[in-house]
């Protein structure tokens, strides 16, 4: 206060000026240590903030591999659909929560706005199907059907439709080659969820967001492979979201494709095939219980014998997987899901499983030489086998004296296996075991039953070999039950669960007879009956069965075969295994299945068979129909369908005459063979990676049957274009229409109408 | 100091008004206050260049020419530097006649604002358009009004020699006089501007020597009417959402709080140095709203860091510290309080527009005092600064 001037000024203004001065001072003080505190302190807090403000990724999504047979046919592959979305988050911002624009959306989608309204809506417990499971943040799909025109009257008017995008995007496509449908072993996608998308963040192969994940069958197991890697270009944007600066992106990978060993011919047949028994049980009587077949569920598996390849594998009742594409409407989720359609979705092949009967008597017969007994000894093949009052019958109470094992197969003899089993529940001391061989058991093990083949498809079930293990287990887990319900005189179910109370635990002598000749408590899977059928064909290795055949980079350059690997060896000699051979050849020759295979022929394409039905208690028989050639194993089985050659034998039988173009007389055409040997190599992979495709029929079935009236159901409305999809370049190798025309023209061929209701009459 | 005798102070009335004064260069210069000048007029050119930065690719704002807020800056850095001009030559005693006119001229126009002539930008109708896309806000010229007003009103006597202090019916008129335009402006509703007045009514009362009781009675009365506001829901929802995310800017960081958050975070990530002129990502991106005008100053601490946007706070110390100054040497009453009604209004804008976008104050529309973009706020600070000068170019030299 050097200045103070003389003007008289009170001290008091003057002391004011000061104070005013030194809160001015100390207000900028303020500022500036706030200045210093959020820039020089906490700088570098805030500059990452401000980065992660500007930068905006933006995701290529790869495009998935397709999935080919084992030509190069696209099973599974993309195509280019108009998607049109919707962003919740900008919906959110408006005044009705978006409802407006969604209104006008669905007008010109053609669409009901509460439809569109449900697919954006997110998924939680109580919100069904429609939903949206995926982020809230994502353009949620509203359509993948989109027009052209619809496309662009939403483009056009973009201020009309704040937050919805019209794009061309690459969506899954099950191209059904042939009308193969495949739909089981292909599986199928949906989006990720919240859950799957935190568990792989920190692994090699992150999700992201926008990602479709495999649910099942070949789209899940392979699901890695197939998915790629997402390009990621991360721009500077405004606030708006503009894009204002420099980019920096990291290129994606598309997925690799997948090459298979199924033949989309063969699986044409086998599902057209199957089908088809199923639709002709059905319309048969079942003796026991004087209804029609239901012929609710059935499986075939057609596999390379050597490789263990997977040829052909069709499960019934089965659905159309595209259904799943651009999201799964509430419908048909219900129908798929629903008891109504016994759940299409389970592959029966791999997750089916039931009682073998007598298809398991291989290892009965197995398990009796393991046990001493000589193949070709004599044994007793009574009509019936008594065990302390209770009888056990043969089939149809048939009886041939003493036979061979080998025999025994040919003519299914039960009586036979019963013994033996008995016999050998003896040795292992009967209701006081001690320190059993387990003989039947063991056997049951070693041809890999009771666990899973180890085929490269999802959720594969194990089935069941009932041994003293499993009865312990069963027991120790029901017995309170039974306990409970069980009743000495009751009802068969009571007086089950009676018996099981008291002594379930043991292993009876009814049990193993039982099991003996596949019955009781045998839970077998088609694909582990076909794997232990090829393993006897190709001299006792039991190959785990695959259906990848190997897993082709987009660019072509990497090719990483999936070699065939074995999980054992059948438990016979050679010599036995020599004898088995000839015995199944019987069977096809002049055994139980010999009037399935009349004509065919057998010098030069020994065939071997075993049939099978088996009983379910409450239920009609399951038809089981096992067979072998040098090359291939199949084996189809049918729930409540009766016997196993007379509801599975045809369709076996068409499924071998069209792989080897067997005609009913039993001349062999070549030309008309569909794969009269397995496809060893790997389709042609050309230098920028495409596979090409050979030209497919259009349904392979009316070509081998050109004269049988298809009934309405398997009449598919022509396609007008073949499309080959995803790895374009299409190679006309063979011009089926001239050899349609021409066997149309020409003589005999296959069995008209008539010869083919005859092969289907029943035993 | 030869023809310094012309500036002697040697009476109250009009002083004789000429170009002389001006182009007098050997007193003129020695009695203006230059570091007040330079200081201003550093502000303004670097504000011109900040509100560039903030504009020069918002098409929508620009109309396509992103030199149109600089040009424009400029053009009203030297319309306030004539204004600035202007007031020196005429002297603050000789305006002194005329506050009853400028007074009843202001209100007049905020009047006006609250007639269909009045426009709403951003929640305030605090704007008159003008022909030519120009637009006035009245109120920041209410600010100076209310500051001579008040002054002449509580020197007058002591001026005079009557009194040592302002009584209390002087005191009650001034007070009058500065309610009428707060309760106008209350009703725009600008409450920023109202607050700055409230300021300006406080740092007027203390340095007229009003007794205490006045001075805490008015904080007092400041504080019931602030909470009487708050009650009586006289805010509307836009302001009471600022005062909440203010007292919690995680909020709603996409909402209300959004403001803050992005000043904050454009300022923080500007670090010592900051990312250089038109570099800064938050600001070419967008993401600080208004930011030419109220959020200028995220532009400096982003792209000039904390050495640019110190030297802003720096600046305005200078301005201010002067200003305090100029206020302490002034040997009339009369001068005095308009220089500390102008430190004030200015220490209370810089802190409120700095502050802001540090978060340590709540978001108001009030600009940084030379840097925003605004034609009526550079003005009005213009006209400060050369009332200011007046003050110090008129005080006698000290011996």
């Amino acid at each position: 206060m050097t200045n103070i001037p003389e003007t008289g000024r009170s001290t008091r203004v003057q002391t004011r000026l000061v104070v005013i001065q030194i809160l001015v001072l100390s207000l900028l003080a303020t500022l500036g240590g706030r200045l210093w505190y959020l820039q020089i302190r906490q700088g570098d807090e805030y500059a990452e903030e401000a980065s992660g403000n500007h930068v905006q990724q933006v995701v290529q999504p790869a495009t998935r591999g397709s999935i080919l047979d084992a030509r190069g046919v696209p099973l599974a592959d993309n195509e280019t659909r108009l998607v049109v979305s919707a962003s919740r988050t900008e919906l959110l911002k408006m005044k009705d929560d978006g409802k407006g624009v969604l209104t006008k959306l669905a007008a010109v989608l053609g669409m009901q706005p509460q439809d569109v309204v449900d697919k954006v809506r997110l998924c939680d417990a109580k919100t069904p199907q429609p939903c949206w499971n995926g982020s809230p943040y994502q353009p949620i799909p509203v359509t993948d059907e989109a027009t052209v025109k619809q496309a662009l009257q939403i483009r056009e008017r973009a201020e009309d439709f704040p937050g919805i995008t019209a794009e061309p995007m690459a969506v899954r496509r099950y191209a059904a080659p042939g009308q193969s449908n495949t739909a089981q072993v292909l599986g199928y996608l949906s989006p990720v969820t919240d859950e799957e998308l935190q568990k792989a963040q920190d692994t090699d192969s992150p999700f992201l967001r926008s990602d479709q994940v495999g649910r099942s069958g070949l789209e899940r197991q392979y699901d890695k492979a197939l998915r790629g890697k997402a390009g990621v270009t991360r721009y500077e944007v405004d606030n708006l979201g503009r894009v204002i600066g420099e980019a920096e992106s990291d290129a994606g990978t598309p997925g690799s494709n997948l090459v298979t060993s199924i033949d989309a011919r063969v699986q044409r047949v086998a599902e057209y095939e199957l089908n088809e028994a199923m639709k002709a049980a059905r319309k048969e009587m079942d003796r026991n219980t004087n209804r029609l077949y239901e012929a609710d569920a059935g499986a075939v598996v057609v596999m390379e014998a050597k490789t263990g390849r997977v040829v052909a594998m069709a499960s019934n009742p089965d659905y159309d997987p595209n259904a799943w594409v651009g999201g799964i409407s509430a419908k048909d989720y219900k129908r798929l899901t629903g008891k109504d359609s016994n759940y299409p979705l389970l592959n029966r092949a791999t997750q089916g499983q039931a009682a073998p009967g007598s298809i398991f008597k291989v290892v009965s017969s197995a398990a009796a030489v393991e046990a001493g007994y000589d193949f070709d000894g004599r044994y007793d093949c009574s009509s019936a086998y008594n065990l302390g009052g209770q009888v056990f019958k043969n089939f149809e109470s048939a009886s041939y004296g003493p036979i061979s094992l080998g025999r025994a197969l040919e003519l299914s003899c039960d009586t036979v296996f019963y013994r033996l089993a008995h016999e050998e529940w003896k040795k292992d001391g009967g209701a006081k075991p001690k320190d059993p061989n387990d003989f039947f058991y063991k056997a049951a093990h070693q041809f890999g039953l009771g666990k899973e083949t180890g085929i490269d498809l999802p959720n594969e079930v194990t089935g069941r070999v009932p041994d003293r293990q499993w009865k312990k287990d069963y027991w120790e887990a029901n017995k309170d039950a039974w306990c409970k319900t069980g009743k000495k005189d009751g009802s068969y179910v009571e007086k089950l669960a009676y018996e099981g109370c008291l002594e379930g635990n043991r292993l009876r002598a009814g049990d193993s007879i039982n099991y003996s000749i596949g019955q009781g408590d045998t839970l077998v899977t088609p694909i582990q009956m076909a794997t232990i059928y090829a393993a006897i064909a190709n001299g006792g290795t039991l190959y785990d069965p695959s259906i990848g055949k190997a897993v082709v980079s987009p660019d072509g350059k990497q090719v990483s075969a999936i070699a065939p690997e074995s999980h054992g060896k059948l438990p016979i000699s050679k010599t036995t295994l020599a004898k088995m051979d000839d015995a199944l050849a019987g069977v096809a020759t002049r055994g139980t299945a010999a009037w399935r295979f009349g004509g065919w022929p057998q010098d030069k394409i020994p065939m071997h068979a075993k049939t099978g039905t088996a009983e379910v208690h409450g239920k009609q028989t399951t038809s089981w129909f096992a067979t072998y050639t040098k090359d291939y194993s199949i084996v189809m089985t049918i729930s409540q369908g009766g016997t196993g050659s007379g509801a599975s034998g045809p369709a076996v039988r068409n499924i071998y005459d069209a792989l080897y173009g067997v005609a009913d007389d039993g001349a062999i055409d070549k030309k008309k063979a569909l794969l009269p040997q397995p496809q060893a190599k790997l389709p042609t992979i050309k230098a920028d990676g495409t596979i090409p495709a050979p030209k497919m029929p259009k349904d392979i079935v009316k070509d081998l049957q050109p004269d049988e009236k298809l009934s309405p159901e398997e009449e598919y409305a022509p396609v007008e274009e073949q499309q080959q999809g995803a790895t374009p370049p299409t190679q006309n190798t063979e011009n089926r229409d001239t050899r349609r025309r021409r066997r149309r023209g020409g003589t005999g061929g296959r069995g008209t109408g008539g010869a083919q209701g005859s092969r289907r009459a029943r035993a | 100091m030869t023809g310094a005798n012309s500036f002697q102070v040697s009476g109250y009335g009009p002083e004789k008004a000429g170009w002389t004064r001006l182009f007098a260069r050997d007193s003129m210069a020695r009695r203006l206050d230059w570091p007040i000048l330079l200081a201003a007029v550093a502000l303004s050119l670097l504000g011109s260049l900040l509100v560039y930065s903030a504009t020069r690719n918002r098409t929508e704002l620009n109309q396509g020419d992103q030199y149109y807020f600089l040009t424009r800056h400029l053009l009203n850095t030297g319309i306030g530097l004539a204004l600035m001009v202007g007031i020196v030559w005429l002297g603050h005693r000789a305006l002194r006649t005329a506050v009853p006119v400028l007074y009843g001229a202001s209100v007049f126009l905020i009047l006006l604002v609250l007639t269909p002539l009045g426009s709403t930008i951003n929640g305030a109708h605090s704007w008159i358009k003008l022909p030519g896309g120009f637009s006035l806000q009245p109120s920041e010229f209410v600010k100076l009004t209310i500051i001579l007003g008040m002054a002449m009103l509580l020197a007058a006597r002591v001026d005079a020699g009557d009194r040592q202090h302002p009584d209390h019916r002087t005191v009650l008129q001034a007070l009058g006089l500065a309610t009428v335009p707060m309760l106008i402006v209350m009703l725009m509703p600008d409450l920023g501007s109202v607050m700055v007045m409230v300021i300006i009514v406080l740092g007027v009362l203390l340095a007229s020597g009003s007794s205490n009781r006045w001075v805490f009675g008015l904080l007092g009365a400041g504080t019931a009417g602030a909470l009487a506001v708050w009650q009586l829901g006289i805010l509307d929802d836009y302001q009471i959402a600022r005062f909440a995310a203010f007292a919690n800017p995680a909020l709603d960081p996409a909402g209300v709080g959004y403001n803050t958050n992005q000043a904050r975070i454009a300022i923080g990530s500007g670090g010592l140095t900051g990312s250089g002129l038109f570099e800064g990502s938050q600001t070419t991106g967008r993401f600080v709203p208004e930011q030419q005008t109220d959020f200028v100053f995220t532009v400096a601490g982003e792209e000039l860091g904390f050495l640019g946007a110190g030297l802003i706070i720096a600046l305005l110390g200078v301005v201010l510290w002067r200003a305090c100054r100029i206020a302490r040497e002034t040997t009339d009453l009369y001068g005095t309080v308009v220089a500390a009604g102008i430190v004030a209004w200015f220490a209370f804008q810089t802190f409120e527009n700095v502050g802001m976008t540090l978060g340590i104050m709540p978001v108001t529309g009030l600009p940084l005092p030379f840097v925003s973009y605004g034609g009526s706020s550079m003005f009005a600070v213009w006209m400060a600064v050369g009332l200011l000068q007046s003050i110090t170019v008129q005080r006698p030299m000290s011996a």
